[in-house]
């Protein structure tokens, strides 16, 4: 096989399958846990400032008191590293392209060169907080398999897709393809592990937020 | 400079000035720097004239087409002084029997040194029945032609790789000269068709070296698809800065903005079209405001849309609304158990009191 | 009905000219020191038609214009730099065949051959003697 053979069957079959499999996964999930419901409370709502879900979402957002002191990488790491793939996925010409492709939306995107410098950061930020999870004892403990593996699925998208547009290392044609299947790794990946939390994070927080706001308790 | 190359020249009334023109212009199109010009020259004079046959298969004629519309060297140049066209369907004078005659004598005159020429695919299906000539499969006379030649060209990507025969569904059963053809030196030029002047420098490479240029992994010369046309694009910088078009007449277009949106498949193609151009370097595709097309490069006519990105998809996603009704399916029946299960826990919970403690 | 034609401006110039006069300098250099000739393929360079503009305007035209018929006509221009000249050359059917900024004191194929000048003395002594 060619590697343009390759690069086609990346963004022909390949792309209908991890989408496939992305798909199913993410809304088999999401029914069941909306499927599953709660039991209604019974108790009149008490309405107290701040106890309501969406103030809930806004400060699980921020760090919780003392959060910074203690693991300023995490937070901080954190938080660039998910900004920073947020800007790269949807504001590059190329990928607004590829989701105008999919569903018909498309919007103004940012200059290469500017994406440019937001992947180096994005890259580096994962580099970061793998090497604080490795370094710091009580992380490393914590961290199994799927940590790993999930830390890889997110880093070799935005690896390969740089590689691609600075033409390094390996021909273009080769470079687009696993750039693409990497891609489609992370889509087959994301609803069977905790990167899901892209899904459920701001449902669980407002849930949260809603419950305890509904007994009065601002959380 | 002397020899019977350029006597032959010289009888011609070509001057020493002319013919080391015509040199320098070759090294440049080899992608030679020019001061190899002059060496070009000293081996060109010396060479004697080769017999050259053309054997036309499953093919549209683009490529002959094409060849003929060469001025740098010229194709009727080569033909009367460089080579000795001794069999070409289209260009020469005989027809029917003669014409087979010729192909024949030509072969048997100059057993183990002619070059041979091919372009269009070879068929396979039906024993290579979809094409023939004068009663003869080109699968046979592919097969019967090729032990006795010095060198093969594939011209075209239909020789070359397959082509758009061989695009699916395949209905002939089309394959590459070089898929026949295992113990011979093949060169494959590609595009669809390859340009002109590349066709012929490849040829007087054969002529002046005695030997094929340089090959790549596909067996392509490196002098002329060693580098992608996003590599030699001159709208590589408006790429670089992200500036698309959009539409083929917007603003952007109009601008000479980057064609990556409307298609252009330059990035993942070889060719020399960016700096060597087309019709005597006047354009190419993109410079005129159309994507390239990746003509050049194998199964090109499988490779999803001529105006789809490359980041997009390649074809339609058929199973993704069937597979979100599974996960429909799967997320319902998975509640449905899951519900059930709790209003049975429930059902089945009894109160205990002190005396079920004591039990 | 006829439709409109679309108006396309000239591709602005890029960093190319510059880095091609650094270039010229340098054998400019080169031959000022060793005598040696060189020349710059224009055709292989991802020169936009704003670059060319540029590149015109900045080389400018010299004193001497050399006019050479064989094979087509070829255009050897001195730039306003002495030893720096624009070469074309064109086929017999008037296209460019190539396009080279050449660095010399006489540009290569200006000159007479040796082979050239020894057949045209072996044919003035042939038609002097004739005559005589």
């Amino acid at each position: 096989m060619t590697e343009l053979q390759l690069l086609t069957w990346a963004r022909g079959t390949g792309l209908n399958i991890a989408l496939s499999i992305f798909v199913l996964g993410v809304i088999w999930r999401l029914v069941e846990i909306y499927g599953l419901g709660r039991k209604q409370d019974l108790a009149p709502a008490r309405h107290r400032d701040g106890a309501s879900g969406w103030n809930t979402i806004l400060r699980r957002s921020l760090a919780p008191p003392g959060l910074f002191k203690r693991s300023p990488i995490t937070y901080i790491g954190g938080y660039v590293f998910h900004l920073g793939l947020a800007i790269v996925v949807f504001l590059f010409a190329p990928h607004i392209k590829l989701i105008q492709g999919l569903v018909g939306l498309s919007w103004p995107g940012l200059p290469s060169q500017l994406i440019d410098l937001v992947t180096v950061v994005t890259l580096a930020a994962l580099l970061v907080v793998l090497w604080d999870r490795i370094v710091k004892p009580v992380k490393r403990y914590l961290s199994n398999f799927e940590d790993w593996i999930t830390w890889l699925v997110t880093f070799l998208p935005v690896l390969t897709g740089y590689l691609a547009v600075k033409h390094l290392f390996l021909p273009y044609t080769t470079l687009l393809a696993l750039h693409i299947l990497s891609a489609e790794l992370l889509l087959v990946v994301l609803p069977f592990t905790k990167l899901f939390h892209a899904f459920t994070s701001f449902g669980s927080r407002w849930y949260n937020g809603a419950i305890n706001g509904h007994r009065g308790v601002p959380t | 400079m002397q020899g019977p190359l350029f006597d032959s020249f010289a009888g011609r009334g070509l001057s020493r000035r002319g013919f080391l023109k015509y040199c320098a212009t070759l090294a440049s199109l080899l992608a030679l720097p020019p001061s190899a010009g002059r060496a070009m020259a000293e081996a060109l004079a010396a060479a004697r004239r080769p017999s050259v046959i053309w054997l036309p298969f499953q093919e549209c004629t683009g490529c002959t087409e094409s060849i003929t519309r060469s001025h740098t060297p010229t194709i009727e140049g080569m033909i009367f002084d460089m080579v000795s066209l001794d069999y070409q369907e289209t260009l020469m004078a005989a027809a029917g029997h003669q014409a087979e005659q010729a192909l024949a004598k030509a072969v048997e005159d100059n057993k183990g040194k002619f070059l041979l020429i091919v372009d269009g695919s070879v068929a396979t299906g039906l024993e290579g029945a979809y094409s023939c000539i004068a009663g003869k499969t080109n699968l046979a006379l592919l097969k019967e032609l090729a032990p006795h030649a010095a060198a093969i060209v594939a011209m075209g990507s239909c020789a070359s790789y397959g082509g758009i025969p061989k695009a699916n569904p395949n209905p002939t059963g089309a394959v590459a000269v070089s898929d026949i053809v295992k113990d011979k030196p093949i060169v494959n030029i590609p595009g669809c068709p390859p340009i002109p002047v590349v066709m012929t420098a490849v040829l007087a490479h054969f002529l002046t070296f005695g030997r094929l240029p340089e090959l790549d992994r596909l067996g392509r010369p490196k002098a002329f698809y060693g580098e992608t046309i996003h590599d030699r694009c001159y709208r590589r910088p408006f790429y670089d800065q992200g500036k698309f078009a959009k539409t083929f007449d917007d603003e952007g277009a109009r601008n000479g903005w980057c064609l990556f949106e409307l298609g252009c498949k330059g990035p993942v193609t070889y060719n020399a079209c960016a700096h060597v151009k087309w019709n005597d370097h006047t354009s190419w595709p993109v410079e005129s405001g159309h994507g390239c097309l990746g003509c050049s490069e194998p199964d090109f006519w499988d490779a999803g849309s001529f105006y789809k990105a490359l980041s997009m998809p390649a074809n339609p996603l058929k199973t993704v609304v069937p597979a979100a009704a599974v996960g429909v399916a799967a997320g319902v029946a998975v509640t449905w158990y899951n519900r059930s299960h709790k209003a049975a826990a429930r059902k089945a919970h009894e109160t205990a009191g002190v005396a079920d403690l004591e039990k | 009905m006829k439709p409109e034609p679309v108006w396309v401006e000239p591709a602005t110039p890029s960093v190319n000219v510059a880095a091609l006069m650094v270039e010229i300098t340098e054998r400019l250099r080169h031959l000022l020191a060793t005598g040696e000739d060189s020349a710059i393929d224009l055709g292989s360079l991802p020169l936009t038609p704003g670059d060319r503009d540029e590149l015109a305007e900045r080389l400018g035209a010299g004193e001497v214009s050399i006019r050479l018929v064989a094979e087509g006509e070829s255009a050897f221009v001195e730039t306003v730099f002495p030893g720096v000249w624009r070469v074309t050359h064109r086929n017999p059917a008037g296209k460019i065949s190539l396009e080279t900024i050449e660095i010399a004191y006489v540009p290569a194929l200006v000159g007479a051959h040796r082979e050239d000048v020894a057949a045209g003395l072996e044919q003035l002594e042939q038609d002097f003697s004739i005559r005589m």
